[in-house]
């Protein structure tokens, strides 16, 4: 077997304030291969946010570390460009400018400006988003802001694609839709995909391979489901086919099963507390 | 008025009948909903005005006397007859000028300084107190130290338009850039953009909201400080005019210096919110 294109090896993540230290991962570790599309599935509040932003080298992780294609990542970059829940779209500029800001920072030198515009253009093309190119994102539905965001994301050419929940804030129909287009894009440039979701159904749909979480504090994988779909996936065709069932059946299960969420008040404090401590993190 | 274009753009043959009725229409209404009110206003408040001053042994001049006495100065702004006896216009733009001085300095300092307080913890930690110590500061007290410090008067009255416009710019600027979603700052970290390049191309639009927000109050406060500035300094000035007009006890002047003095102030702020809306297109926090 050749060398995996992204392995997540040993990785521990503690976030400490005022001297207490909370263990939010301990020992995860994933291979992921080229062209492959993982998906991340967990409770909220066990870390799986956290697994992403490390790949995307937003955070840096206590110990262990993340190699892409052959190196270790570090910092932030386009090779693992991520698609954010809320878009993330800069709103003072137009559909067009917001991937074009990507674009003219990464193939600055490498593309000439005539080179540059045709691939925003055919970037935003893929997502059918060329006929509002001016519109500003205060002027587009959120389908259409998460579009362009997968557009802006695509246009970097990355190695992983990093998508964080990226139809957790839609609604159910152009999530299903956009859902389609992503494996749409995915079955034509052949893209290696890393999703967080909590959507089992999203989940079993769109993966080549689903790993699911443990609760934390110190969450790890718990087990990885290999999904033997053929592709393309039909949605209808699926929703009678026993072997999709049955991978639902096995994801509901260590969610609700082997991993149920123990509510207590405690707990949720301390998650509350948790999530900010992460965001504080991420912010430092 | 936009809407109207593109919806009309296709049948230009049959539109301008409608589209002018269209038009009379909307400024029909405009002008009832936005330009009668306060006519209507300003009339009744004239004319109890006209009431009240009439009688004789009244201190103030009635609105009717105002308008006669100083009907030359109403007619002709730009006379010009040496030193201090120059038209209003004259006047309000030397007091302009000063304003703009020292505006623009405020500007550029007060987004630089709320640049850096918005950045750095340690800044702010450090210089927080003191800005939150001398913006309390009434402008017209840092005149005396400042013609201490320049010798002269008019970079002395710079000056406070300088001190008293910066402290809103700062304290906006460094709020807005504090309220910058960390998702921006992401983005600006996976297409890595150096420093120069996330300050222009995320740090300023993101924060321009605010920022224009400190740019309206701080251009607000400029005009009143120029003109208590002007009134001690003397020279050319609307401030020094409607001190040397009481001196010379024509309250006529007084009045309608002060009319001009309102309307200036007034545009000063519907341009600069008017620049903010420009350039803020999409960003408005509304």
């Amino acid at each position: 077997m050749s060398q995996p294109y992204l392995s997540i090896s040993r990785v521990d993540m503690d976030f400490s304030r005022g001297g207490v230290t909370n263990p939010v991962l301990r020992d995860v570790n994933l291979d992921v291969q080229r062209g492959e599309y993982i998906s991340l599935i967990g409770h909220s509040g066990c870390g799986k946010s956290t697994v992403l932003n490390i790949v995307a080298g937003l955070l840096r992780a206590t110990s262990g570390g993340v190699i892409v294609d052959g190196r270790e990542v570090n910092s932030p970059g386009p090779d693992r460009a991520l698609v954010f829940q809320n878009h993330s779209l800069l709103p003072w500029l137009t559909v067009y400018q917001n991937v074009e800001i990507a674009v003219q920072k990464i193939f600055k030198g490498k593309r000439s400006a005539a080179e540059q515009r045709d691939w925003i253009l055919h970037n935003l093309d893929m997502v059918s988003m060329s006929h509002a190119l001016d519109r500003l994102p205060a002027e587009i539905s959120g389908g259409m802001k998460q579009r362009v965001g997968i557009a802006r994301a695509l246009a970097m050419e990355p190695k992983v694609l990093l998508l964080d929940e990226p139809f957790g804030a839609l609604d159910a129909l152009t999530r299903a839709h956009l859902q389609d287009e992503v494996m749409r894009i995915q079955s034509e440039l052949q893209n290696t995909v890393m999703m967080i979701t909590h959507d089992v159904d999203e989940a079993v749909l769109l993966s080549d391979r689903i790993v699911m979480m443990t609760n934390g504090p110190s969450a790890t994988i718990g087990q990885v489901l290999d999904i033997d779909l053929p592709r393309p996936r039909d949605r209808l065709a699926l929703a009678d086919d026993p072997r999709y069932t049955h991978y639902r059946h096995e994801v509901l299960s260590f969610l609700y099963e082997k991993q149920r969420k123990v509510e207590s008040i405690a707990n949720a404090r301390a998650r509350g507390a948790a999530s900010t401590r992460e965001a504080a993190a991420l912010r430092a | 008025m936009d809407n109207t274009h593109s919806i009309a753009a296709p049948a230009p043959a049959s539109a301008p009948p409608s589209m002018l009725r269209v038009r009379a229409g909307a400024a029909y209404s405009h002008f009832m909903n936005h330009v009668l009110p306060p006519l209507v206003v300003i009339g009744l408040l004239c004319a109890v005005w006209e009431l009240l001053c009439s009688r004789p042994g009244a201190a103030l001049p009635a609105p009717s006397q105002v308008v006669s006495e100083t009907w030359e100065l109403i007619t002709q702004p730009f006379f010009d007859n040496g030193g201090n006896d120059v038209g209003l216009a004259w006047q309000i733009l030397a007091s302009l000028e000063r304003v703009a001085y020292g505006y623009l300095l405020a500007v550029v300092a007060g987004v630089s300084l709320g640049v850096l307080v918005g950045q750095s913890t340690w800044a702010l930690r450090g210089l927080d107190p003191l800005f939150q110590v001398l913006r309390t500061v009434p402008p017209l007290a840092w005149l005396p130290i400042s013609l201490a410090g320049f010798q002269d008067s008019n970079p002395s009255a710079i000056f406070v338009i300088f001190i008293t416009a910066i402290w809103p710019i700062i304290i906006n600027t460094s709020v807005g850039i504090r309220n910058i979603p960390e998702d921006y700052r992401n983005v600006a970290r996976v297409i890595r953009l150096n420093g120069v390049e996330y300050f222009w191309k995320i740090m300023l639009p993101a924060a321009a909201p605010y920022i224009f927000s400190g740019l309206r109050i701080g251009v607000g406060l400029s005009w009143l400080a120029i003109i208590a500035a002007e009134m001690l300094i003397g020279g050319v000035g609307i401030g020094f005019f409607i001190w040397d007009a009481w001196n010379s006890s024509l309250v006529s002047d007084i009045i309608l210096a002060l009319v001009y003095v309102g309307i200036v102030g007034f545009l000063l702020d519907r341009m600069v919110a008017w620049v903010g809306k420009r350039v803020t297109r999409g960003t408005s926090p509304a």
